[in-house]
């Protein structure tokens, strides 16, 4: 049987008035139908190129300048504007990552959806109609009928995702290309997306194309992998044999660089990569890869273009020129054990913050013609502790209300009721502006894109400086060698003091924004998803220098992400939250193993696992979190919840089950009644 | 939606009764004496006063003012002064003539800018943009007398095929609709030269959506995805501008009116704002300010039913 898609030493070029770079080069892959190609990579890498590329869709300036892709064995590039439409949405179709602006806003979800079997051939409108319900049943929308009526804008994230998936299976196509289509979806969301197109799979057959960078989601989709670096495909293979035994340098580094949900607090320390890809990279005749491979050696590595060469493993392909060297040294690296870190006991970690019963509402407004309409219980009844030395860590879905908790222990507004005290003073009672410049030096933020407290216009030395100088009081010189001592901390080297923060990459900034932090010496520092928006082998060094920097200063560390393999990676204590309500907190140990909340139970389940042999998850959340203007009799999480008690939890405040000492969870369910298995 | 209503209409007598008020005192605080503007500047002091005394202008201001509003509340809004004419009269005369003129401009100016700005947006950097774009820019740059001159001198003084001034008479030998022609190109060319601009930036705007590739992706030929999906988007951000031009057409176009004599509502206005003529400036602002509550209302029901994600 011919290949759904074949792409044949395809290279393709961007030029604009500076020039032409290599976007993608000499990338061969090939999907048979109803197999699964995962791509991965981190950003810059072309996976998404290639995904446009294989639609003829490729952005203004670019082209493939050599090779071929062949879409059912036709050459996608002889074909004409009619043959190319043809093809488009009937025999292969796009999901793309945001969803919300793919769909057209001003038309309704069911005349997006009719118009592609009417582009195809169908000429009943009713019959149109007919299937586009029955995708939405597929894709298990609610209510398929109402849903047609509605605009984009009327449904979740996850709806949306799900629009956009049975509009991609409307003409039965043969390959679905699907580039980041769980990214920007909270965790349980993303499982069942991933759930759906598993099953969907299953009963259609279709071939799928994924482009992802998350390792966990291409592990839970496809058969085979292609693992990209610099537009060139460095390692490739059935997911097995890539997973279990890496061959390339770079698949092993991003594999060691991420965080482990199943390894514990005292694991060792992420490995990451060293330095980034720099743009000068691509245009390397010889490994792109190695300005950043310890394995590198001029000779081998640099002179000539390196082949894909047959690695261990069955049908395991990879870019390397030193396969064997590679392969021993991470055979020898897996039975060395590491050092692990040690978790030490509470005499050196007193109470730093106490939070207290702290609520937060917001009235909402009736409108323009005024009058209060709800409020917003944006947190209620929050109790927990940050001790020195120790993270805490903040767990939960977009709007489980852990952003606001950071917004009022910041200052940037005040609680409505419940205390949060840091020494003398109630950081819940005092907005930012109240706050005396010392209590301003004691607290500081990291955000996840550092860009929003950087100034572009000012150098780094400038943005390292000015807290130096306002929070510390230092005089100028003693501020600009404290910020070179401050920019060494960070391991920036010395030069980077004069440069602008466009010039700096990603996790530089957030270097940066670290030391920034880290200028006033202070006691408690809350990180925003301080890595999430950095490529993973960037992750990995920011983690390890946050967890050295806290070792070095003893800072409190409050850690906001929705990410728990991080989470598990870095911290002491857990309050998983939902809805405003702490519904599970306790030491992380206690949190991550059993007895569970059905809440963080299914968060758990929900992680994808950069593991093929992960089991599929057994707890897939329905819905979405309910507003939170609705008025909460019972159990915030009863309306998702698997385990509801009905006429008990959606009518009853759950009590506080304690497995342990210091671990809470609110729960009608009985201690050996909670959930133990994902 | 009767709460909508209820809400527009008293916003709405609300603004008249304010701005009335405004104009009246506005007017009496003012330099000028209008009984000296009637009478003439060689009257004495004593017929001076009769007059002042006759028309009932030595009374307060207030007096006056709400006995203006009970009448214009009966729908009698006075003697014009300059015109020697009741108000009512003038008034629907001028506003007749300038809305034969702006409904036939509106008519020309948005089919002609929606078309132009969209063919332009629809392809960016195209042949076709680069020329719109010239030509929208170079109609919105030129003043509006500048250009009226110009074709003054080409069609009238050049070519001798339209009349040089409009002022809707049939008398001198040329038909009503040839006097239309001149006023009406000055204002379609340099509004629509604005108009244009707005449209296809925004049009650019929306084609780089990620919508239209997913409408690309599906198998769709580029017209259709133009008409069927970029279209109504891209006329979102414009709609309100495009409404706005309505005010600028009824009340905005002074300089045309002169340069070409037409006897519109602009005119009437700034003749009877030089020469104090209080009873036509109430009647014609209060008819201004009606207009632009009106688009108003008309743009806020219009951009409801072109954008489902703002609501009622
Ligand atoms: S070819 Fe050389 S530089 Fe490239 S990955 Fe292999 S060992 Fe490293
Ligand atoms: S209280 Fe009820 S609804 Fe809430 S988590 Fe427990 S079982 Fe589920």
């Amino acid at each position: 049987m011919t290949d759904v898609l074949r792409l044949e030493n395809v290279s393709i070029e961007y030029t604009n008035r500076k020039g032409t770079m290599r976007i993608v080069d000499d990338v061969s892959f090939h999907i048979a139908p109803g197999e699964a190609l995962g791509l991965v990579g981190e950003s810059g890498c072309g996976k998404s190129t290639l995904a446009l590329a294989a639609m003829r869709y490729l952005p203004r300036g670019m082209r493939v300048s050599k090779g071929r892709i062949l879409f059912d064995g036709a050459d996608l590039a002889t074909l004409d504007d009619a043959a190319l439409r043809r093809i488009r949405g009937n025999r292969v179709a796009m999901v793309y990552q945001d969803p919300m602006s793919s769909l057209n806003p001003v038309i309704t979800i069911g005349r997006q959806l009719v118009e592609v079997p009417l582009l195809h051939g169908e000429t009943d409108a009713r019959k149109a109609h007919e299937r586009a319900v029955r995708m939405l049943h597929e894709v298990r929308l609610p209510d398929p009928e109402r849903m047609m009526t509605r605009y984009p804008h009327e449904l979740s994230g996850g709806q949306q995702q799900r629009v956009v998936i049975a509009m991609a299976l409307m003409a039965e196509p043969a390959l679905l290309i699907m580039d980041e289509p769980t990214t920007g979806l909270d965790v349980t969301i993303e499982a069942a997306i991933l759930d759906l197109v598993r099953e969907l799979r299953r009963r259609f057959g279709t071939a799928i194309l994924f482009i992802s960078h998350n390792l966990g989601t291409v592990a839970r989709i496809c058969d085979k992998i292609g693992v990209l670096y610099a537009g060139r495909l460095v390692e490739t293979g059935p997911i097995r044999s890539v997973f279990g035994t890496p061959a390339h340098p770079y698949t092993n580094g991003l594999l060691a660089a991420l965080p482990r949900i199943e390894a514990g607090r005292t694991a060792a320390p992420l490995r990451p990569i060293a330095g980034t890809l720099q743009a000068a990279d691509r245009a390397r005749t010889g490994c792109a890869f190695a300005p950043r491979c310890s394995f590198a050696v001029p000779a081998l590595c640099e002179a000539a273009p390196v082949p894909l060469v047959p690695a261990d493993g069955a049908g395991q392909l990879a870019r390397c020129a030193r396969l064997d060297v590679v392969a021993a040294a991470v055979r020898g690296e897996r039975h060395a054990a590491h050092g692990a870190r040690l978790a030490g006991d509470e005499a050196d970690a007193p109470v730093l913050l106490s939070v207290r019963d702290l609520s937060k509402r917001y009235p909402v407004g009736g409108g323009l013609s005024g009058g209060v309409k709800g409020e917003v219980r944006a947190l209620t009844d929050v109790t927990l502790e940050a001790r020195a030395r120790r993270t805490l860590a903040i767990v939960g879905e977009s709007g489980s209300g852990k952003s606001t908790l950071a917004k009022v222990l910041s200052g940037l507004t005040e609680a409505s009721a419940g205390e949060a005290r840091l020494g003398d003073f109630d950081l819940g009672a005092t907005g930012i502006d109240k706050r005396p410049q010392d209590l301003k030096r004691r607290i500081q933020m990291v955000f996840q894109n550092p860009d929003s407290t950087l100034n572009p216009s000012h150098t780094v030395e400038h943005a390292v400086m000015r807290p130096l100088r306002l929070l510390r009081g230092l005089s100028r010189s003693a501020a600009k060698a404290e910020a070179a001592r401050l920019l060494e901390k960070v391991r920036l080297p010395a030069e980077m003091l004069r440069r602008m923060p466009h010039q700096l990459s990603g996790g530089q900034r957030q270097r940066v924004a670290l030391a920034r932090a880290f200028a006033g010496d202070p006691q408690l520092v809350l990180a925003d998803e301080p890595v999430s928006a950095l490529d993973v082998s960037v992750q990995a060094a920011i983690v390890n220098l946050l967890a050295d920097l806290q070792a070095a200063s003893g800072i409190a560390l409050v850690l906001i992400s929705h990410d728990l393999a991080l989470v598990r990676h870095m911290a002491d204590t857990v309050a998983v939250m939902y809805l405003g309500r702490i519904v599970e907190y306790g030491p992380a140990d206690a949190v991550f193993a059993p007895p569970w909340h059905p809440y963080t139970a299914a968060l758990l389940a929900a992680v994808p696992r950069p593991d093929p042999d992960a089991p599929e998850p057994s707890i897939i959340l329905a819905g979405s979190m309910p507003s939170p203007l609705e008025e909460m009799k019972g159990c915030p999480f009863a309306s998702r919840c698997p385990r509801r008690i009905d006429g008990l939890c959606d009518t009853t405040p759950p009590p506080v089950r304690t497995p342990a000492a210091g671990h809470d969870i609110a729960c009608h369910l009985d201690l050996d009644t909670l959930p133990a298995t994902l | 939606m009767a709460r909508f209503w209820a809400k527009q209409l008293a916003n709405m007598a609300i603004t008249l009764f304010a701005v009335s008020f405004l104009v009246f005192v506005l007017n009496e605080l003012s330099p000028g004496d209008v009984v000296r503007k009637i009478i003439g500047p060689y009257a004495t002091q004593d017929q001076v006063e009769r007059v002042t005394q006759q028309m009932g202008l030595d009374r307060p201001v207030l007096v006056r003012y709400f006995e203006w509003m009970g009448n214009a509340l009966r729908g009698d809004f006075g003697q014009s002064l300059i015109y020697k004419r009741p108000v009512a009269e003038v008034l629907w005369d001028r506003l007749g003539n300038t809305l034969l003129l702006a409904g036939v401009c509106f008519a020309i100016i948005v089919p002609f800018s929606v078309f132009l700005g969209v063919l332009a947006g629809m392809r960016e950097r195209s042949w076709i943009d680069r020329s719109v774009s010239v030509f929208s820019s170079v109609c919105a740059s030129i003043p509006e007398f500048a250009m009226g001159v110009f074709l003054l001198a080409i069609f009238v003084v050049g070519l001798g095929w339209l009349p040089g001034a409009s002022p809707l008479r049939s008398g001198d030998g040329w038909p009503i609709w040839t006097q239309l022609v001149l006023p009406a190109m000055v204002v379609v060319l340099y509004d629509s030269g604005y108009l244009i601009a707005m449209i296809r930036t925004s049009m650019v705007e929306v084609m780089r959506q990620p919508f239209i590739r997913t409408a690309v992706l599906k198998g769709m030929d580029f017209k259709s995805v133009v008409l069927r999906h970029a279209l109504r988007n891209a006329l979102i951000a414009p709609f309100t501008v495009i409404l706005l031009q309505i005010n600028y057409l009824v009340a905005g176009l002074v300089v045309v009116e002169m340069v070409f004599a037409y006897p519109g509502f602009g005119r009437m206005m700034l003749e009877a704002a030089l020469a104090k003529d209080i009873a036509v400036i109430e009647a014609g602002t209060l008819v201004a300010v009606f207009v632009t509550m009106m688009t108003q209302i008309v743009g806020d029901l219009g951009y409801r039913a072109l954008d489902p994600r703002i609501r009622l």
